[in-house]
């Protein structure tokens, strides 16, 4: 059942569209991320809901009630900025009970509940610090606990993790989403990483320039993108021109060289110009199995990065890189090298769009 | 030591010297009230003078009700032209710099022409009327110190965000500005509110010409009639200053680190 329904939301600035008929249903207690680039409209349509931003046109609508044109301090809304944002003349615990207090709550039950919440962001003896006395990763779950004091009916994120070092946002990462896996709140996160929203999110909501370009879960996202922005933005991606040889058996040739699609192509004529993608990771060195694809090359480059090593190969006009995980015994191409690589008919992504890449 | 750090050295103690050489003699001159030897005579007899005492605590009621009025003005201003109109800040700042620009003389025969006991709003007909206004002229006469030492407070935090974060928590205007924006910016407040009450306890154009029994007409009006105690005034004068000045130091060391929103 739909919890938070944004309905045909557009968001015009002088001269720009920030956001254009952007349309989610979000189920209670899922966990839903705003994907995209910068400038993308991500930021205003979590700040819309917020109430910070009053959207030109469309609806927002929470529990059934619609709230487009509540004040932000009437929305129950809670939300965990990028900068923290936390009060420095407040002590931790005043942080945390800051929301309380404003909604004038028994001290006792004010004292509980930033103990309560203390302990769930395991942060239990750093009530009387003050924000200046904690590190980075600590003053952003000390938000998330103020955030979360007042019982928000939704979670809103707005990158919360960019300002952090790698290895904190892992870590804290997965503590967003184990809270938020423990409350069962309704969570709607903003972030332009896309390991942060695969990992994290039920459903992802992948904008560009202001427009949805694919709703879906991260699996549905990655292995199925359906515009070439998506295909490119989620993951790394090979992104193949050439053109229509078989529209009926999805048969394509790229460089002169036969390349088998996963389905027909619909609606296109021999002929035609094409875009297909392919992940580094379903591409391998060799010959394919019967019914897979096998093209021929020149090892261009060959990239060492650790557990994994990427190779790149060119075809023609088109090149492609391919991943094989890193083993003592392997031996690797040489630059110049001819060599065959091979990759499954399912593999291959044929693109909504021309790609502009 | 190598000849740039020496002509550092020059310049530093010339403008020490620039300062204090005339400090100094004053402070020398106001000691020799007693022939042939050092007194604070001059001392004695200005801090007996029942007229100093009246006049000091006059000046400082109304430096003090001028900070109370110039924050609740300047303090909303600021942080609603930081927060939704930064495109009118260079007009604000304009308004703010007129004090500087337009002498005080100026300033009060215009009040004296506006506000005089046969106009429509005769503040001048009355003494507690008068010292409003003379409450009024002196935020003016502070603003550009008060709203400069503000923006500058409002411009270290992140304005926007912490005004959001307290939006989302369910804050009010009121408890956002009081609660959240005004401890944050404290120190600022509070510079330019000691340098409002250096301005207002020296003033002489002002309360001269609107006739009140401030502190500045009777400096100048005993450096008219006498010869050491207008020098013993001076360094109490700038002894008062030198305090203000001290307090702010102190203020702004106590202040916590740095603003979490401006991260």
């Amino acid at each position: 059942m739909t919890f938070l329904e944004i309905e045909n939301l557009q968001k015009r600035f002088a001269h720009t569209t920030a956001v254009e008929h952007v349309q989610l249903e979000v189920s209670r207690g899922e966990f839903v991320s705003f994907l995209g680039p910068s400038g993308c409209g991500k930021t205003t349509t979590l700040r819309i809901i917020a109430g910070f931003e009053s959207p030109s046109s469309g609806a927002i609508r929470l529990d059934g009630v619609d709230i487009t044109h509540r004040p932000p301090n009437r929305r129950n809304v809670g939300m965990v900025f990028q900068s923290y944002a936390l009060f420095p003349n407040m002590t931790v615990a005043e942080n945390v009970g800051f929301g309380l207090k404003v909604a004038k709550k028994p001290a006792a039950v004010i004292r509980h509940t930033v103990e309560e919440m203390l302990n769930l962001i395991k942060l239990p003896t750093l009530g009387s610090r003050y924000p200046y006395q904690l590190s980075g990763g600590q003053q952003q779950r000390v938000a998330l606990a103020r955030a979360l004091a007042i019982q928000p009916q939704v979670l809103l994120l707005d990158e919360p993790l960019s300002a952090l070092d790698a290895k904190i946002r892992v870590s804290l990462r997965n503590e967003i989403r184990s809270i938020q896996r423990e409350l069962g709140i309704t969570t709607i996160y903003v972030t332009h990483d896309q390991e942060e929203a695969l990992s994290l999110s039920d459903r992802i909501v992948v904008m560009s320039e202001g427009r949805v370009e694919q709703i879906g879960t991260p699996f549905e996202i990655y292995n199925f993108p359906r515009t070439s922005f998506v295909a490119s933005f989620v993951g790394t991606l090979n992104i193949l021109r050439g053109q229509v040889a078989d529209p009926a058996r999805g048969k394509i040739l790229v460089d002169g060289q036969e390349v088998m699609a996963s389905r027909g192509l619909e609606h296109a004529r021999v002929g035609d110009g094409c875009s297909i993608a392919l992940r580094p990771e379903v591409v391998s060195i060799g010959e394919a199995a019967e019914d897979g694809n096998r093209m021929q090359g020149t090892v261009e480059d060959v990239n060492f990065l650790g557990s994994i090593v990427r190779i790149r190969i060119r075809f023609k006009d088109n090149a492609i890189s391919l991943d094989t995980f890193n083993n003592p015994r392997l031996s690797l191409p040489q630059r110049g090298q001819a060599l065959t690589v091979s990759f499954p008919r399912e593999a291959v992504l044929a693109l909504e769009a021309p790609s502009s890449t | 030591m190598n000849r740039g750090r020496l002509g550092s050295w020059i310049i530093i103690l010339l403008g020490v010297m620039y300062f204090f050489v005339p400090l100094l003699s004053t402070f020398e001159f106001s000691l020799r009230y007693l022939r042939g030897v050092y007194s604070f005579e001059a001392y004695r007899i200005v801090l007996a003078d029942p007229r100093f005492g009246a006049t000091v605590t006059y000046s400082a009621l109304l430096a003090f009700a001028t900070i109370l009025v110039g924050i609740f003005l300047v303090v909303p201003t600021a942080y609603w032209v930081q927060l939704r109109l930064p495109g009118l800040r260079p007009v604000v700042e304009f308004i703010t710099l007129l004090p500087l620009v337009i002498p005080a003389i100026v300033l009060v025969f215009g009040y004296l022409r506006i506000y005089n006991s046969s106009s429509i709003l005769p503040l001048t007909g009355a003494e507690r009327t008068t010292d409003l206004l003379l409450i009024f002229s002196y935020v003016t006469l502070a603003l550009p110190y008060m709203y400069r030492a503000v923006d500058n407070g409002l411009r270290a935090i992140d304005v926007r965000t912490l005004t959001e974060a307290a939006q989302s928590l369910g804050a009010g205007w009121p408890t956002i500005l009081l609660g959240v924006i005004l401890p944050n910016v404290r120190v600022a407040v509070l510079s330019g509110a000691f340098l409002t009450f250096a301005i207002v306890i020296g003033e002489f154009t002002m309360a001269s010409l609107l006739n009140r029994p401030a502190f500045g007409p009777y400096l100048q009006n005993i450096g008219a009639n006498r010869a050491y105690e207008p020098a013993a005034l001076a360094i109490i004068s700038f002894a008062i200053t030198w305090a203000c000045m001290g307090l702010i130091q102190v203020f702004g060391r106590g202040a916590q680190g740095p603003a979490a929103g401006a991260h």
